[in-house]
């Protein structure tokens, strides 16, 4: 059987559109488990309690960047709080104590989810609707933002961590924590900083990722899932190699998607996933340590 | 040491007494409510052998939960007359199948890797099975009606509520024996050595990996009879149950109870399902909020849980 060229071109563009979400829901769950040890089961939480806050405010203002805004800041405090709380007690202790602390929470914040908006799924609207022609399809120019602004967030990310005096301290942190601690960088304040930021970028995902399905509370599942297969196939704690691991994913499932149903195509991921850990257990960018 | 264990022995004798008698006692629906949490409980005691004995927190025990709920569906569904010893075979060659393939791939790795690793595992079970309609029945499982409860010339009876309860029991209390025997052998031992300090077991001479091999593939075994026996009781198998939300419930159950306990296990599954009919009450379905905030802060404040507390309590 042979592929139409433009069908490929189409999957192309899809596949690298939903990377780009998924990075940027990833690259937080790589920065938090990067710098402190944790393995963030509420991710994909924070990433759906993201999308509603951000279509309760789009629900009474009408503006989508306000909804961004404020579910960005509101999600980003959550987190703040969820680390202080959860997490902090936990400092020290086996690193799989942090998977249970967060189950627990994402089980609380998933039911929380469902009780306070209820079990119909919402919409946000998008802020441009235009299309364009691709082939035989009106492509919506709102997909290709998703990715333009997704990159930008990321960058912005890369930016802070290379530039920002709390970027430096971050990275520090990830180095050595003792020895950050001992050249007076607050360092329990890096952590809960570290982790509002990562809550932060699902909660900007997750606003933009509403227009495109709806907004209901088994999104963070879903996302979870894949997200944590992109973290360990880029690598743990290694953004870079998540940004990569997302897109490449996404396109092989946007690809397989040609042949069989999109739920069959996530098998692909998880085949990826094993034989990545098979044979470079380190992540599929990185250079195996020698 | 012979008194605690004459102690344990009588201990052991009274809780089962009361749980033979318990059906013929309780209301309908306590009689349920007990023979669930026995099945459960298994289920927990299977990834106790893992978490609390190994060290390896397996995120991927509805896999092997549910290839056993299929597997007796296979074999109530395809053998005519349903045969009950067919079912539980079947269910126990589904699981170990699936047991033997996970386990090969996943003790290669440790700690978070492994977790993440069987959760995506039965994630791509969960995944065949809801997408292999034809097979699976898809979203809506299959049904069957229940075998008879038969010894060939011995005896030959329908299965009513209190004789499953009983059979059920029969079958869980075996299984806690032969999992507590397991975990006092010599094998047992190298696997809480491997649990304390891998690198130090692998120095002593031990081949690590085929250990926990063998502890995946025996817990997977167990995990499935309990899939079995939930077939068996509620005659229907689900996708639902390959769901890896399944899973994380039956970690919780561990860490309520006390891992590395046996017993733990069993008593975090009362207490979850006890802790759901309770706040079903008050919050309807959304029961999971306030059961997910203790289970947090059991995580924080009582790691050991609630055996290891009282254990601990008792011992001052």
């Amino acid at each position: 059987m042979t592929i139409p060229f433009d069908l490929l071109l189409i999957q192309v563009i899809n596949g690298i559109v939903t990377g780009m979400i998924l990075a940027l829901v990833a690259s937080g769950l790589t920065l938090i488990f990067g710098i402190m040890d944790v393995v963030n089961f509420a991710h994909g939480e924070l990433f759906m309690l993201g999308a509603y806050l951000g279509s309760t405010v789009f629900l009474t203002t009408g503006n989508f960047w306000l909804a961004l805004g404020a579910a960005v800041m509101g999600i980003g405090l959550l987190g703040a709080v969820i680390q202080t709380t959860t997490l902090r007690p936990l400092l020290g202790r086996d690193p799989l104590t942090t998977i249970l602390a967060t189950f627990g929470l994402s089980l609380v914040l998933q039911n929380y989810a469902l009780w306070q908006y209820g079990p119909v799924p919402r919409k946000i609207n998008e802020p441009i609707t235009g299309h364009f022609s691709l082939f035989y399809l009106e492509y919506p120019w709102y997909r290709l933002l998703v990715a333009v602004l997704s990159a930008a967030i990321i960058g912005g990310l890369w930016l802070f961590m290379k530039y920002g005096k709390y970027g430096i301290w971050i990275r520090a942190t990830t180095q050595d924590r003792v020895m950050a601690a001992a050249m007076g960088i607050p360092v329990p304040l890096v952590h809960t900083v570290v982790f509002a930021i990562g809550a932060a970028m699902a909660a900007a995902s997750g606003v933009l990722f509403g227009p495109l399905t709806g907004v209901n509370h088994a999104m963070g599942l879903d996302f979870i899932l894949r997200a944590f297969i992109v973290v360990v196939v880029g690598g743990m704690g290694n953004l870079g190699g998540s940004i990569l691991a997302a897109i490449f994913l996404s396109l092989l499932e946007a690809f397989a998607s040609i042949w069989v149903s999109p739920a069959q195509a996530v098998i692909v991921s998880f085949v990826v996933l094993i034989l990545t850990l098979l044979f470079r257990p380190t992540g599929l960018f990185v250079p195996t340590p020698k | 040491m012979t008194r605690s264990a004459a102690g344990y022995w009588i201990g052991f004798a009274v809780v089962l007494a009361l749980l033979v008698v318990a059906p013929l006692v309780l209301p309908e629906f306590w009689r349920r409510f007990v023979t669930e949490i026995l099945i459960w409980g298994l289920l927990a005691m299977s990834l106790d052998l893992l978490i609390g004995y190994t060290g390896m927190v397996s995120f991927g025990h509805s896999a092997f939960f549910g290839l056993g709920m299929y597997g007796a569906a296979a074999a109530l569904l395809t053998v005519r007359p349903p045969n009950l010893w067919l079912a539980i075979l079947y269910g126990l060659v589904g699981a170990g199948a699936v047991a033997v393939f996970v386990a090969y791939f996943s003790t290669r790795l440790r700690d978070i890797y492994f977790a993440i690793t069987t959760l995506v595992f039965s994630q791509i079970f969960y995944v065949i099975i809801f997408t292999w309609t034809e097979v699976t029945g898809g979203e809506n499982g299959l049904g069957f009606s229940q075998p008879a409860f038969a010894i060939p010339g011995v005896v030959s009876a329908r299965f009513t509520p209190v004789t499953l309860h009983w059979f059920v029991l029969a079958v869980v209390t075996v299984s806690y024996l032969g999992l507590r025997r397991i975990t006092q052998s010599p094998f047992g031992m190298v696997l809480q050595s491997i649990r304390e300090n891998e690198p130090r077991t692998r120095a002593i001479g031990y081949h690590v990996e085929r250990y926990k091999i063998v502890a995946v593939m025996l817990s997977g075994l167990f995990a499935g009879l309990a899939g079995v026996l939930y077939a068996l009781q509620n005659k229907f198998a689900a996708p639902d149950f390959v769901f890896f939300l399944v899973s994380g419930e039956v970690v919780v159950f561990n860490v309520m109870g006390g891992m590395g306990t046996l017993v733990g296990p069993v008593a975090g599954a009362a207490f979850f399902f006890l802790l759901r009919e309770l706040f079903s009450r008050f919050f309807t379905e959304y029961y999971l909020i306030p059961v997910g905030i203790i289970f947090t802060l059991m995580v924080i404040f009582v790691p050991q849980g609630l055996l290891g507390f009282l254990r601990r309590r008792l011992n001052q």
